[in-house]
């Protein structure tokens, strides 16, 4: 029988001939924690009266959410990270290096192929370069230290076709919120998905990274996508690993099959406090933004800034209205610098924070005021996701975020480009 | 095992970020003290409302987003004994029962928020004492079991010296 992605890959690993719905211990190629689920699994580990990590060089702790840090509760938790980091020789990085789901690809820890566990639930970003990864809890990357394993249940699989080209304007965030808005927050649980047609084939891997990355916002265990020359190149620059890329077979079986016309689609905006609250921009055009925020590892890629600043290139941020840049890695801040994509931005009123997660996440960098909107890039906007229960958040592309900071009210971007 | 609470009842998509914000998972390490948070941005003062052994039931998708498993220990450590929902995102899901938490599969529609229940674990039912009603739920996978049955990811660990599922 058929094998997907997902199965062929959790077969490879846990030398089972496993199908959808098994139950696979399964080894692992890496995995990683941040500083809000480092502290817990190091609690686990030493629970678990752990002597010692399976490989040190198989593992790494990011501090990105909340740095540099805010308070002394942070400060502890990170001197703890740093701690046990230097004391299993495991790879750490430190403040301002970036966001975990960026340093992972970039440094050349997943190649095609892999089995990726995080403790964080956008590890699902690198199914874009075809490996299965997953988010998990901190006990279970505690687990992961240890054994160098973990349990998985085979998922099965959405398969999910885009037919047509963009129109102009449109990026693939439009594309990942517009298949998040038809199937729902829930739509893909317990599911891998795999993407497929020629937007995909056409994206660069930074573009592709953004839609692995929200397949968790359906509720999907893993975004896969397959590896063809762009991603083998893509990987080849950044790591030394030997991939090993894996395609579903034709006879497969999947639990759903989706098929999407891509060419009509705007711009699309998710609306507060629901990722899956989706409208196409025309319906949301208008509404007032104070703060605008670009960044994140859904869209703080160099090509997500690129795109920003050839919109705010010569132009202003509009009085009363703010924008946060944070890149999603320190290779990309310095990027951005060189080409002088940082000094546009600026220029355009554009604030630099520390390359990581930013305001994202709430615990510092940018919270909204009571009764304020944001317009931003990142992939979530539950009600007080910034750190303000009263703000309201808009989700949309890079490009949307640009054309809306200029105006100071939610902008088509097709009207700027 | 055979618990007997009161329902707290809550909606569809229940996040982990409504179940403990990003700001209060980084200033609070201690499980009894973040408990105190818990569901403080839906539900002011849910925490002083829940005696120790009640369950906590939702609706769709309950747990989604994030992998905070803050969001579980609060849940916990607040003196839920089980969580009941129509369905559950997978990482909470899978850290519930790390923690020793269990977590159940049921249509939740008939059931409303102070309804008094009566959870059988082994024979998978649920009786509504309130309602005069009794349904049964999908049974616990047998990973599952084996982690709740020694007390969870932690102690299986202890006990075994890695996987043995
Ligand atoms: S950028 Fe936001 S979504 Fe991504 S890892 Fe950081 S906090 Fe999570």
């Amino acid at each position: 029988m058929g094998k997907t992605i997902a199965e062929k890959i959790l077969s490879n690993h846990s030398g089972k001939d496993a199908f959808a719905g098994d139950i696979v211990i399964a080894d692992i190629d890496f995995c990683m924690g941040q500083d809000g689920t480092s502290g817990i699994a190091i609690d686990s580990f030493n629970k678990m009266q752990a002597k010692s990590v399976f490989e040190s060089q198989k593992i790494a702790m990011i501090l990105d959410h909340s740095c540099p840090s805010p308070n002394e509760g942070v400060s502890a938790i990170h001197k703890k990270i740093r701690e046990f980091a230097h004391k299993f020789k495991i790879n750490l990085y430190d403040i301002g290096c970036g966001v975990c789901h960026q340093l992972v690809p970039e440094q050349g820890y997943v190649v095609p192929g892999n089995l990726v566990i995080g403790a964080d639930s956008h590890t699902c970003t690198y199914g874009a370069i075809n490996a299965f990864s997953t988010g998990v809890g901190s006990t279970d990357f505690a687990a992961a230290m240890i054994s160098g394993k973990l349990w998985f249940k085979v998922p099965e699989t959405m398969k999910i076709t885009y037919k047509g080209d963009f129109a102009k304007g449109v990026y693939s965030k439009d594309l990942m919120l517009y298949t998040i808005g038809k199937i729902k927050a829930d739509g893909a649980t317990y599911m891998a998905m795999e993407f497929y047609g020629k937007v995909i084939e056409n994206m660069s891997v930074d573009a592709r990274f953004t839609i692995s990355n929200m397949a968790i916002e359906a509720g999907g265990k893993a975004g896969l996508m397959e590896a063809d020359k762009k991603t083998l190149d893509w990987v080849k620059k950044h790591s030394k690993l030997k991939p090993n890329p894996q395609t579903a077979d034709k006879d497969a079986k999947y639990a759903k099959t989706l098929e999407f016309d891509v060419s009509k689609i705007s711009p699309q905006i998710a609306k507060p406090h629901a990722v899956d609250n989706v409208a196409p921009i025309e319906e949301v055009a208008g509404t007032p933004v104070q703060q605008g925020f670009i960044g994140t590892c859904t869209n703080g890629r160099m090509e997500d800034f690129e795109i920003a600043a050839k919109i705010l290139k010569g132009k202003k941020v509009k009085d009363g209205c703010r924008l946060v840049l944070a890149p999603a890695s320190k290779t990309i801040f310095l990027e951005l610098m060189k080409s002088g994509i940082a000094e546009t931005l600026i220029n355009a009123g554009g604030v630099f924070v520390t390359p990581g997660c930013g305001p994202c996440v709430g615990t510092h960098n940018g919270v909204p005021s009571d009764g304020e909107n944001v317009i931003s890039t990142a992939n979530r906007n539950f009600l007080g996701r910034m750190g303000n229960r009263k703000a309201f958040i808009y989700l949309g592309s890079p490009a949307t975020v640009a054309a809306s900071v200029i105006e100071g009210k939610i902008t088509d971007p097709r009207k700027h480009s | 095992m055979i618990a007997k609470g009161q329902v707290h009842k809550f909606g569809d998509d229940i996040n982990t970020d409504y179940i403990i914000s990003g700001q209060i998972k980084f200033k609070v390490q201690d499980p009894y003290e973040l408990a105190k948070y818990v569901m403080g941005d839906i539900a002011p003062g849910f925490y002083k409302k829940v005696k120790k052994g009640d369950f906590l039931v939702a609706g769709r998708n309950f747990g989604c987003g994030s992998s905070r498993e803050q969001a579980p220990i609060a849940i916990k450590y607040a003196g839920i004994s089980i969580v009941i929902a129509k369905s559950f995102a997978r990482i909470f899901y899978r850290n519930c029962f790390n923690l020793g938490l269990p977590a159940i599969e049921l249509d939740t529609d008939g059931i409303d928020n102070g309804d008094e229940l009566e959870v059988d674990l082994d024979n998978g039912t649920v009786k509504n004492i309130t309602k005069g009603t009794e349904s049964k739920f999908s049974p616990i996978p047998q990973t599952m079991q084996t982690l709740l049955a020694d007390g969870g990811l932690v102690e299986h660990f202890k006990k075994h010296g890695g996987f043995k599922l």
